[in-house]
């Protein structure tokens, strides 16, 4: 990706976000559930509402509120949490490494296991182990994430006490992080026995989110190697003597992987957006759970903070994903 | 492309058990049996803010627990909700009940060492007072707050006769001044101090609280020196924690887990009544505006069934919006089953089974146990009188902003908790017109009721609270279900008291003999 479009694309961004703000905004505005209902008590009084409808600037009419909170936006400043009472920004940054951490460790292992079960399939074409493998995508793909978290939880944590149920850390440890990417500080401090330990924890929700993805990263890298290989430099390589091994990773492999890329791609970001209910199930503090949370209390600074960054964060990861796409692709690099 | 051999198989078999077993074993086994200084509680709500006096967390009971193991209330609310010795060892209203006075005890200090004083209290006082918080109303009642040696006191205007009862609980909690005005409002967050018997010793937001035990609380040592706060949203965790035996203690369950996990080894159970009933609301708008609906729709449900069949027997049917260990309770009061009476009422009215009375009756899905199951049964037992009732699902956010604007549906399913135990903090605001959580609207229920409000010889405000129950009773304004049970998965080294407002107090655990 040249330079200029690079820079065509991120000025692209800054009307997109706005979209999103105000989308974001009007939608948390009509939608049923007001915050300050959801936290009154039962001996809460109607002076009591106003008086917190005012304190909350939820007195004022929605283009008001919306001059004010875009005022506020374009000076860096997303508010403060109804419920948590920070900075929104503090607290989405805050949370975000971990999700993030969850997501990559994800994405890595759906990358690794359906590589590993697509290339299986197509070298075993025809055999039994190729109806393994589809049996294990459909497997993988009829069962919901959540479901999965559920039953690993049972298998792994329950019945055979391999891996811990819940959080992100044992919380006896007595460690203190600089950063919040605590398995990448782990790793860079050296501390491998932290570093497993974090890996333990993140080990069964991020099976949950992989098992799903790993199917589908293995039919669609299948399909595109099966499509590979019955071209006719592929034959050639066949006639040159290349062992099959050799034809399916280093003549069939770098062809069929465009698609698998981009699908990783917009994978990993919903991944980051879609770990709501393993992040639940699994008390796992990330931002899955802290949206969970501020829905429920219908925080809104907090929800408009969380998809803001969220959707400035799609548009980079986008981006990135084009360049690399560019990068594999030489007929893209213009 | 290859086809796979015999050998292959078995060759690939033996590399990946090879690899594969030793990799399980790499992972810690996360602890199985706990240290004998630490709790380990799984618990169902994460403190969103450690600010006890303000915001939503103020006012959340599911919060008291962890607050209560932090800061210290003015007075301290007893398992069975009597008013017992805290913080201020002696309170009272002066004679004329215009004024409390709240003695302070000797010997109680912050977490930092510094000893709690008189102007420490009147401190918080003027704050709860002036603090724009939910309750702010109610505490506004706090005026004229005077320091004299060891005593404070302050006037209550306009009065309120459940002020001493609201000083335990909800929104009501100690914090130090000069190190709340040190650090500030975020500081505080960050870094909170109480006078309680635990301190925080690290908190993972969403994810676990672990509390060391203060050696200087006032109360005495606690029986464990950490207590960890597991935060587990779903059930389903909770269960596997208290399953697998990595957590000591867990709560809420679906009924058929608890009934389970209570039999199995090392583990016991209690369900104990809380301060938590479950009732509909009538909204005296068209049909239901018809006495005969109302009362037909009281009788047509049998509370008891109900609660053996959907509740699995957790719950007890009340008749009332006050439980039997509320102030004011009067058993006499009785809406009986009586499906008969239930026809004739409609009949008078000129409904039948065939011609039935049609009207909404909203609920919730999942936000209580087995709330949307239980108006499923009365629907079907209100459709065999001659009532047709149509159920709209909603969200709990939809039902809040509903009832403060009064545009509940006729019938809606809800739940009221009052851990005061005082008439006022159910019955009073559950049918007071004015209040913004009333689907009821009468001029006589009002009218009893605001004389009540300011009725400040206690045995005639009983029997007040007594007289208009029954008429509630008596004319169905409202429709009183059961009171819920909060069930409590422990392991049986435990020794577990239920505390009736539901909370899970570390401090009142200890080692089972």
């Amino acid at each position: 990706m040249s330079p200029a479009t690079l820079l065509r694309r991120l000025l692209l961004a800054v009307p997109t976000m706005f979209g999103v703000a105000v989308v974001v905004f009007v939608l948390l505005r009509v939608v049923p559930g007001d915050p300050i209902a959801m936290m009154i008590p039962g001996e809460a009084t109607p002076e009591d509402v106003a008086r917190l409808r005012e304190s909350y600037g939820l007195d004022k009419s929605i283009l008001h509120q919306f001059v004010l909170y875009l005022g506020q936006l374009v000076q860096g400043d997303f508010g403060v949490s109804i419920s948590l009472k920070q900075d929104v920004l503090e607290l989405v940054l805050g949370r975000l490494p971990a999700t993030l951490e969850l997501a990559f460790v994800a994405i890595t292992l759906s990358v690794t296991c359906g590589f590993a079960l697509a290339l299986a399939a197509t070298f075993w074409t025809g055999s039994w182990i190729e109806s393994v493998v589809d049996g294990i995508n459909s497997i993988a793909l009829a069962i919901p994430e959540f479901l999965w978290a559920m039953l690993l939880i049972l298998a792994f944590a329950v019945l055979m006490p391999l891996f811990p149920i819940s959080g992100r850390i044992d919380p006896m440890r007595a460690t203190a992080f600089t950063t919040q990417f605590y398995l990448l500080e782990s790793i860079v401090r050296g501390e491998f026995g932290l570093a497993r330990e974090l890996l333990g924890h993140l080990a069964l929700p991020a099976i949950s989110l992989a098992l799903p993805l790993i199917a589908v990263i293995a039919r669609v890298l299948k399909s595109s190697l099966q499509e590979v290989m019955v071209q006719d430099y592929i034959l050639l390589a066949r006639v040159k003597g290349f062992s099959d091994l050799r034809i399916l990773t280093r003549e069939a492999l770098p062809n069929a992987l465009l698609p698998t890329i981009t699908l990783t791609g917009v994978h990993f970001i919903f991944l980051v957006g879609g770990t709501v209910l393993v992040e639940l199930i699994f008390a796992y503090p990330g931002i899955g759970n802290m949206l969970f949370g501020a829905a429920s209390n219908r925080d809104l600074p907090l929800i408009q903070g969380v998809t803001i960054v969220f959707a400035l964060l799609f548009i980079l990861l986008n981006i990135a994903i084009e360049m690399t796409y560019a990068l594999v692709n030489p007929r893209l690099r213009r | 492309m290859k086809s796979v051999q015999r050998r292959d198989f078995l060759r690939a078999t033996a590399a990946a058990t090879a690899l594969g077993i030793p990799g399980l074993q790499l992972w810690p086994r996360s602890a199985i049996a706990q240290t004998a200084d630490t709790l380990t509680i799984a618990y169902n709500v994460s403190p969103p803010s450690w600010d006890p006096n303000t915001g939503p967390s103020s006012v959340s009971p599911g919060l008291s627990s962890i607050y209560r193991s932090i800061y210290d209330p003015y007075v301290v609310q007893r398992e069975d909700l009597a008013l017992a010795p805290g913080v201020c060892d002696q309170f009272a209203w002066n004679a004329d009940k215009s004024a409390i006075t709240l003695r302070v005890r000797k010997g109680v200090t912050w977490h930092d060492g510094r000893p709690l004083s008189p102007g420490d209290v009147a401190w918080n006082l003027n704050r709860l007072s002036t603090l724009p918080a939910p309750l702010q109303a109610i505490f506004a009642s706090i005026k004229n707050i005077k320091v004299a040696g060891d005593t404070v006191s302050f006037d209550v205007t306009p009065w309120r006769a459940n002020m001493l009862e609201r000083l335990t609980f909800l929104g009501c909690y100690l914090i130090p001044p000069h190190y709340y005005e040190k650090v500030g409002k975020e500081g505080f967050e960050k870094a909170p101090m109480g006078s309680g018997p635990y301190m925080i010793e690290q908190f993972e937001r969403g994810s676990f609280l672990r509390l060391r035990a203060y050696e200087g609380y006032w109360g005495g040592a606690p029986a464990f020196k950490t207590v960890v706060f597991k935060f587990a949203t779903d059930a389903a965790t909770r269960i596997a924690e208290i399953e697998r035996g990595s957590s000591d203690l867990a709560i809420d369950m679906p009924w058929e887990e608890f009934d389970r996990l209570k039999t199995r080894p090392g583990l016991t159970g209690v369900a104990h009544p809380t301060t938590d009933i479950a009732m509909i609301f009538l909204h005296n708008v068209g049909v239901m505006a018809d006495p005969n609906v109302r009362k037909a729709a009281v009788h047509a449900i049998d509370k008891k069934l109900i609660v053996e069949r959907i509740q699995r027997g957790y719950s007890r049917p009340i008749d009332t919006l006050l439980a039997p260990q509320y102030r004011g309770y009067d058993a006499s009061i009785a809406t009986p089953y009586d499906p008969k009476l239930a026809a004739e009422l409609l009949a008078k009215s000129g409904y039948t089974r065939d011609k039935p009375v049609e009207f909404t009756i909203q609920t919730t899905r999942g936000y209580k146990p087995k709330d949307y199951e239980t108006v499923q049964a009365i629907v079907e037992m209100w459709r065999r009188v001659g009532i047709k009732a149509n159920i709209e699902v909603y969200e709990i956010a939809k039902h809040f902003e509903l009832r403060t604007q009064h545009k509940l549906a006729p019938a809606a399913f809800y739940n009221w908790g009052n851990s005061t135990a005082d008439p006022e903090s159910s019955l009073g605001s559950a049918m007071f017109s004015k209040s913004p959580h009333t689907s009821w609207k009468g001029a006589e229920v009002d009218a009893a009721l605001s004389a009540l409000f300011i009725e400040k010889d206690d045995a005639k405000r009983m029997a007040g609270y007594r007289a208009v129950n029954a008429t509630i009773a008596e004319n169905a304004y409202i429709l009183p279900l059961f009171q819920f049970y909060q069930p409590v998965v422990y392991k049986t080294s435990l020794a577990y008291k239920p505390h009736l407002a539901g909370f899970i107090l570390p401090q009142s655990i200890t080692r089972a003999r």
